[in-house]
């Protein structure tokens, strides 16, 4: 058992009570802990992370909270970074509920040996390196959470984006929003090829009014969908070509070989009229001459 | 060695690739179904590959291959019913077939011949 584990195990002991009333205090002046029930949920964490300390420090080997006998601990902490990520706390918010410790520790050490300067620059050095780490660990758990919700959001946000409706029979439009980078492509793809096999469409419209810029990358990835299609036996139409968009696309010199509509509407109109159907304005032709059926 | 079979429908051939192609059963292919369209007098060719798992550059290149060919002698080459993952890596590769005519199944292959032979020649008698 090591040094530093040692003197915290034998200050928790013996200083339990005092150590935590202590510690509750600088919480509630250092983080601001306002309201009872915050209050009652801060001293049971308190409670629950010297409990755990100790147990943890009366079996470890070594200083090193990575080692397995630390493991209750990193449990609690990364307990505490999910649960405070999810109440949309800071990182300095969360982090300081376990640095807040170093302050009674101090006391306590000081009380305990003061006339031994060496001893005790010695201990603080020590107690305060095993408080930065668990800080230091409280922080990585934090964001590592961070990172998960925000990949979760992302995932999310890339099935929501990438819907294909069918407008007719045997005519598939895939209104595309936001910016088409290749995993995106890889999912309009996926999902538009899925949807020529199960309805057996022939037509597909592609719509770029949400896609906010066309650079040649973009392009890339809109050939790549349209001569994909087109192995299925689907072609494909392009439409909501704003101005900008098809000022752009000539100056980079992009070819897309693809029919293009100005309009979601126009495409359709092209689209049924290449399976021979045809919308008919009944008010009008209904005056010069009756249909012969 | 296995052989592909080609079968007639009207005046369409219509060959079903169901086992690994190599260089050897590609030629004998080619060999066979060149044969056939001018002995057939076929105005259609359709390859079918919905049980290919896997199509590289090889198969690729023969599918551009045989309908070159075809066209030399007067017929349409349709290849039908790719899979989804089939194309996604034929476009990754950069292969985009471009050469070959595709259609999503042999009904639609079928209509998609009748559509091209109508339009070059309206009034051509349809053999049957």
């Amino acid at each position: 058992m090591s040094g530093t584990s040692n003197v915290i195990l034998s200050l928790i002991d013996r200083h339990y009570q005092r150590l935590l009333t202590e510690w509750l205090a600088c919480l509630k002046r250092d983080a601001g802990i306002g309201g009872a029930q915050r209050e009652a949920e801060a001293a049971e964490l308190a409670k629950r992370f010297l409990e755990e300390l100790r147990q943890c420090a009366a079996v470890a080997q070594s200083d090193d909270i990575h080692a397995s006998e630390w493991a209750p601990l990193r449990d609690l902490l990364d307990d505490l970074s999910r649960t405070r990520v999810n109440q949309g706390f800071s990182a300095g918010e969360t982090t300081i509920f376990v640095f807040s410790l170093k302050e009674p520790l101090f006391e306590l050490l000081r009380r305990e040996m003061g006339k031994n300067a060496d001893d005790l620059a010695r201990e603080i050095w020590c107690t305060s390196r095993l408080v930065d780490t668990l800080g230091l660990y409280t922080v990585e758990s934090y964001s590592r959470t961070r990172e998960e919700v925000i990949t979760r959001q992302q995932q999310e946000l890339l099935e929501l984006s990438t819907p294909v409706v069918e407008l007719w029979d045997g005519v598939l439009a895939l209104p595309l929003i936001g910016t088409l980078d290749s995993a995106r492509t890889q999912i309009v793809m996926e999902s538009l090829l899925e949807r020529i096999v199960t309805s057996g469409a022939e037509i597909a419209i592609i719509d770029i009014t949400g896609v906010p810029t066309v650079d040649t990358l973009v392009a890339q990835h809109l050939i790549k969908t349209i001569s994909a299609a087109r192995l299925m036996g689907a072609d494909c139409i392009l439409s909501g070509i704003r101005p900008q968009i098809a000022q752009t696309i000539v100056h980079l010199g992009l070819e897309l070989n693809v029919v293009s509509k100005a309009t979601m509407a126009d495409a359709l109109a092209l689209a049924l009229r290449r399976s021979g159907k045809a919308v008919v304005d009944r008010a009008k032709s209904a005056a010069p001459a009756p249909p012969a059926e | 060695m296995a052989e592909i079979p080609i079968l007639k429908i009207g005046d369409c051939l219509l060959v079903s690739i169901q086992v690994d192609m190599h260089d050897r059963l590609a030629l004998a292919l080619q060999d066979d179904l060149t044969e056939r369209i001018v002995a057939d007098r076929a105005r259609g060719v359709m390859i079918d590959i919905s049980a290919l798992e896997i199509v590289d550059s090889f198969i690729g290149r023969m599918l551009n291959n045989i309908a070159a060919m075809s066209r030399v002698l007067d017929a349409v080459t349709v290849v039908v019913g790719m899979r989804p993952a089939v194309a996604i890596t034929l476009v990754e590769l950069g292969l985009g077939l471009t050469g070959v005519r595709t259609a999503l199944n042999v009904d639609k292959g079928l209509a998609l011949i009748r559509r091209i032979i109508d339009s070059e020649d309206p009034d051509a008698d349809r053999v049957g």
